[in-house]
């Protein structure tokens, strides 16, 4: 039997606010245990919680850019539960009135192939504290559970798509489409590794053609492109062989464990909470008008999608360069600021995608974290753009600012003496030198059938350059050779 | 001591007549020697009170006193107090020292009256008896065989003995009303949203509003002054501006458009108490006011909405008690579901328990709409009935318990218990602001008349309070027990 996927898709993006959702309390990552958890974050008896602003007007932004109904009225409910990480025994979130309505995503796949994947809805919430399980005990040795409670609080905004994907790799796009987006506007720094993006992937199967779908399992929790790769195509796997061997899937909460690569069960639907959701009476309804959400609007910058069009239609690359380059705003901006250094879209495209790109996959870095800059990298090319290096000398170049050993293009020529030489006197003297030092070579051309001497003459240009140590201009070497060779006819 | 009020004690220490070391001083004795009867207070903070007695008077003497720089009272103990056990009458929070101030408890520090101490109460102030504490029940000064009502007990008892001029409570259902009509004292519970509620253990958060308690509306009006404001820390709090109360207690109340919700009058309702509030009703007609009966046709499902709302809202507030953090936590738990079992098993009392059952009950999933909403939904009609009211009334009067001070022990089922509540609990799930003024006594038990105003008219309530209290003497009556402390 044919199989057909389906994949839905509820992330949960930090979002980047200076302090917590409810409370003034810092959101830095990686400070001490409980040191950023203040009165609010701990739940203490008779704290209040305030909503923090700028998490309204990220909610509100990322809408907008994913072109989603704004509601005029949102309210904040209580999702109860008790948890050693949940403070105050519930997490105050948006159950019946998110703050995001219906929208829209345009995702690209790898094939280039577009797909709309429409989102349901986005809603804000606080996150939970960490529960540590690792390296505690108390005095007698017995095993402690420790709680940070530094994350408590932290806002929230979780975005839950409709059930519109259908294999693994569209499940991915869309993700790698939402960290674009939330990026783009700057509400989150979009790190996986620190958790600022986590996803939870709902996953059916259903025979091909068939309407209804099938019933889903929940994976939790999975924080990297990888992992809901991998753990879609386990789940998929298990579904099926579930179903043909003429079981059931039933529906519940599994867990991807990325070491053994699988998928496992942590609750049924049975189990699951009642988590008795109300509005929460601490917090009044968010109510905005349409004044402040066109103020936003206007002030939305380029988003994925625009910015993909403009580099095709405005700078002439590729749809493929183009949305490689447009996919991430640390890509985008690389990008752009290496073109505005060079004054020149194609070169800028080559070598970011090129050369930068493979460094970077080499090493395992984000563009981010670069070790040559857009500005250094830009002033490279010109230097190729100016006659200045040739692009071979110019790999050298970009291979020394990697490994810092200078801090500009100019600088590393100069210290290398990479210096392109185009004074023809010179390189007529190194051409005559090596003719000289070639008898048998030149005897090979000059008898040579006159269509192959074109092939033979790179053995000249190789020893000029080489006596040049890389510095001639290969164009000129070629010409003059050329020229030299043929007289000797 | 006992005929002080907080306007009185303002006047002796602004003329210099009296220091607040001595009045703190004189205070503390009068407690020390009640306390053993009485139990109207947890805690009693007479350090620092003394060090906030000579700070005031310091600052009097440098000429930067405020109108209650000085003066002593004391606060119920649900309102967080910095360094200070803050317990909400429970074994939950016996070992809780506040981290932090109350804005109320910071607002009165800025204006520096002195607190002697903590409340008792009833247990996360649930109850209408003060019965249900754990540090014990509370006795009625003016009959030590009755409750003090609840579940502000403590600070009602405590000013009616004398051992305050005023004191800060909680209302949530009747809370700072019934006690206050119990002890024959003064009680505004607010309009929801006027006094913060950061820092006030919450019971039920959609309902819950602090008020003072003291001998006269005159007191309560100054207190008011220094507690009602918007506050940034508490989102339900109202920004708006704080009226001059003291200033409008002398206004005229010729014209005063009185209503009397005939369910108000219905069964159940003593005779006697009944007929104090007619007779104070008559009074206001002296006073030039007129009178005409109203309705408020859903006053019957109050009750019934009520009981499902605050349990609801209490169960999720405090699921916070699980003995992890802060409060309670039981011996050598064997997991996590252990430790919360045990912990709240062990620190919870009958009556919270029962209120985390309810609540718990009526939000689950099959049961919400019909419970949960539907109460919602009485709700809005409760607060359109009063709308209505007042549309052609200015003010609402009638008693504000059924009864006088009931037993001690008297009230051993619950359902009885909550019906005590009936003629406060719709005021609080409308949100608009009442005062219990003392009307009569029936068998040497004090009977009180509930005011009802329109949202934020609390400066009219006062005023129409203090009028009352000016062609009355109800609030100068004394319980033989205050006089006896000396």
């Amino acid at each position: 039997m044919q199989w057909e996927t389906v994949i839905g898709l509820e992330v949960h993006v930090q979002l980047a606010t200076r302090s917590k959702i409810f409370s003034g309390a810092s959101t830095a990552f990686g400070a001490d245990a409980n040191t950023q958890a203040c009165a609010v974050d701990l739940g203490m008896p008779g704290t209040l919680p305030v909503v923090n602003e700028q998490a309204v007007s990220m909610a509100v932004q990322f809408g907008l850019g994913v072109n989603a109904e704004i509601a005029k009225t949102s309210v904040f409910d209580r999702k109860n539960y008790f948890y050693a990480d949940l403070p105050k025994g519930y997490q105050t979130s948006q159950m019946y009135h998110p703050i995001v309505g219906p929208g829209l995503l345009d995702v690209t796949l790898d094939d280039g192939a577009a797909k709309r994947i429409r989102i349901h809805h986005a809603h804000l919430e606080e996150d939970a504290g960490k529960s540590l399980h690792e390296s505690l005990s108390d005095d007698s040795g017995r095993e402690m559970t420790g709680v940070d409670l530094n994350r408590a609080g932290t806002p929230l905004l979780e975005i839950v798509s409709e059930p519109d994907m259908r294999s693994a790799k569209e499940a991915t796009a869309y993700l790698r489409a939402i960290h674009a987006i939330v990026t783009y506007l700057g509400i989150s720094d979009g790190n996986m590794a620190e958790g600022s993006m986590r996803c939870d992937v709902n996953v059916s199967v259903r025979p091909k053609g068939q309407d209804a779908f099938g019933t889903r399992a929940e994976i939790k929790n999975v924080n990297s492109f990888r992992f809901v790769e991998r753990a879609v195509a386990f789940e998929v796997e298990r579904q099926i062989e579930l179903i043909e061997d003429g079981g059931t899937v039933v529906q519940e909460t599994r867990l991807y464990d990325p070491d053994r690569d699988e998928t496992r069960s942590m609750r049924t639907k049975e189990e699951a909470n009642d988590y008795r959701y109300f509005p929460c009476p601490d917090l009044l309804p968010i109510v905005l008008d349409q004044a402040y959400i066109d103020t936003l609007r206007d002030g939305l910058p380029e988003l994925p999608d625009a910015k993909r069009g403009r580099f095709e239609s405005q700078l002439g690359l590729s749809a493929y360069d183009a949305g490689v380059l447009a996919s991430s705003r640390e890509m985008a901006d690389y990008f752009e600021e290496v073109m505005h250094v060079c004054d020149d879209a194609k070169q800028a495209a080559n070598w970011v995608q090129g050369e930068l790109s493979a460094a970077l996959k080499r090493e395992h870095l984000e563009i981010s974290a670069s070790p040559v800059s857009a500005r250094q990298l830009g002033e490279l090319i010109g230097r190729v753009k100016d006659d200045t290096i040739s692009g071979k000398a110019a790999k050298q170049v970009f291979q020394a600012l990697w490994d810092g050993q200078g801090e500009s293009a100019d600088e590393i020529i100069e210290a290398k003496g990479l210096k392109q030489v185009t004074d023809s006197g010179a390189i007529e003297a190194m051409i005559d030198d090596v003719i000289a030092q070639s008898p048998k070579q030149v005897t090979q051309y000059v008898e040579a059938e006159p269509d192959k001497r074109g092939k033979m003459i790179g053995y000249f240009v190789g020893q000029v350059m080489k006596a040049s140590r890389g510095t001639a201009n290969p164009q000129q070497v070629n010409q003059l050779l050329k020229e030299k060779l043929d007289a000797q006819l | 001591m006992s005929d002080h009020t907080v306007t009185s004690l303002a006047a002796a220490l602004k003329n210099g007549d009296a220091s607040s070391r001595e009045l703190t001083s004189d205070y503390l004795k009068r407690i020390e020697r009640a306390e053993p009867t009485l139990n109207s207070f947890i805690s009693v903070t007479a350090e620092q009170a003394l060090a906030g007695a000579d700070a005031a008077d310091k600052a009097r003497a440098e000429g930067r006193g405020g109108y209650l720089t000085g003066v002593p009272l004391a606060l119920k103990d649900n309102f967080c107090t910095q360094g200070v056990k803050t317990t909400c009458g429970s074994k939950m929070l016996d070992n809780f020292i506040a981290p932090y101030s109350a804005t109320l408890v910071e607002k009165l520090d800025a204006a520096g009256s002195i607190s002697l101490g903590k409340t008792n109460m009833d247990e996360f102030a649930m109850g209408s008896s003060s019965e249900s504490s754990f540090y014990g029940a509370i006795k009625n000064p003016w009959d030590l065989s009755a409750v003090p009502g609840g579940s502000s007990g403590g600070s009602a008892a405590a000013v009616a003995a004398g051992l305050v001029p005023a004191a800060m409570g909680t209302d949530t259902g009747g809370s700072i009303r019934q006690p206050a009509a119990f002890c024959g004292i003064t009680g505004l519970k607010p309009t929801y949203g006027r006094v913060s509620r950061y820092g006030i253990i919450a019971y039920a958060s959609s309902l819950d509003q602090a008020g003072p308690m003291a001998r006269t509306a005159e007191d309560c009006a100054h207190l008011m002054t220094a507690i009602a404001g918007h506050d940034a820390r508490d989102s339900t709090s109202a920004d708006r501006a704080v009226p001059d109360y003291a200033g409008e207690l002398d206004a005229p109340l010729a014209g005063l458009k009185i209503g009397l919700p005939q369910e108000y009058f219905g069964d159940g309702l003593d005779p006697e108490v009944e007929s104090a509030v007619r007779d104070a009703v008559k009074v206001f007609e002296a006073l030039g006011a007129t009178v005409r009966d109203v309705s408020l046709p859903h006053t019957r499902y109050a009750t019934s909405a009520y009981y499902v709302i605050a349990p609801a809202e209490a169960s999720s507030n405090l699921s916070r008690f699980d003995g992890v953090r802060f409060g309670h936590r039981c011996d050598t738990p064997d997991d996590l579901l252990d430790l919360y079992q045990r912990s709240r098993a062990e620190g919870f009392g009958d009556e919270v328990k029962r209120r985390i059952l309810i609540g718990t009950h009526t939000l689950s999933e099959g049961f919400f709409d019909a419970y949960y909403t539907k109460a919602q939904r009485v709700r809005r009609l409760i607060r359109q009935d009063f709308l209505d009211a007042y549309n052609e009334v200015d003010v609402l009067m009638g008693p504000t318990s059924p009864t006088p001070a009931f037993n001690l022990g008297a009230q051993k089922d619950p359902l009885s218990m909550y019906l005590q509540d009936i003629y406060t609990i719709a005021v609080n799930l409308a949100g608009i602001p009442a005062i219990s003024v003392p009307a009569g006594l029936s068998n040497g038990r004090p009977v009180g008349l509930q005011i009802l105003g329109s949202h934020f008219a609390e400066a009219q309530l006062l005023n129409v309070a203090h009028r009352f209290q000016q062609a009355t003497d109800w609030h100068q009556q004394r319980p033989a027990f205050a006089k006896e402390i000396v």
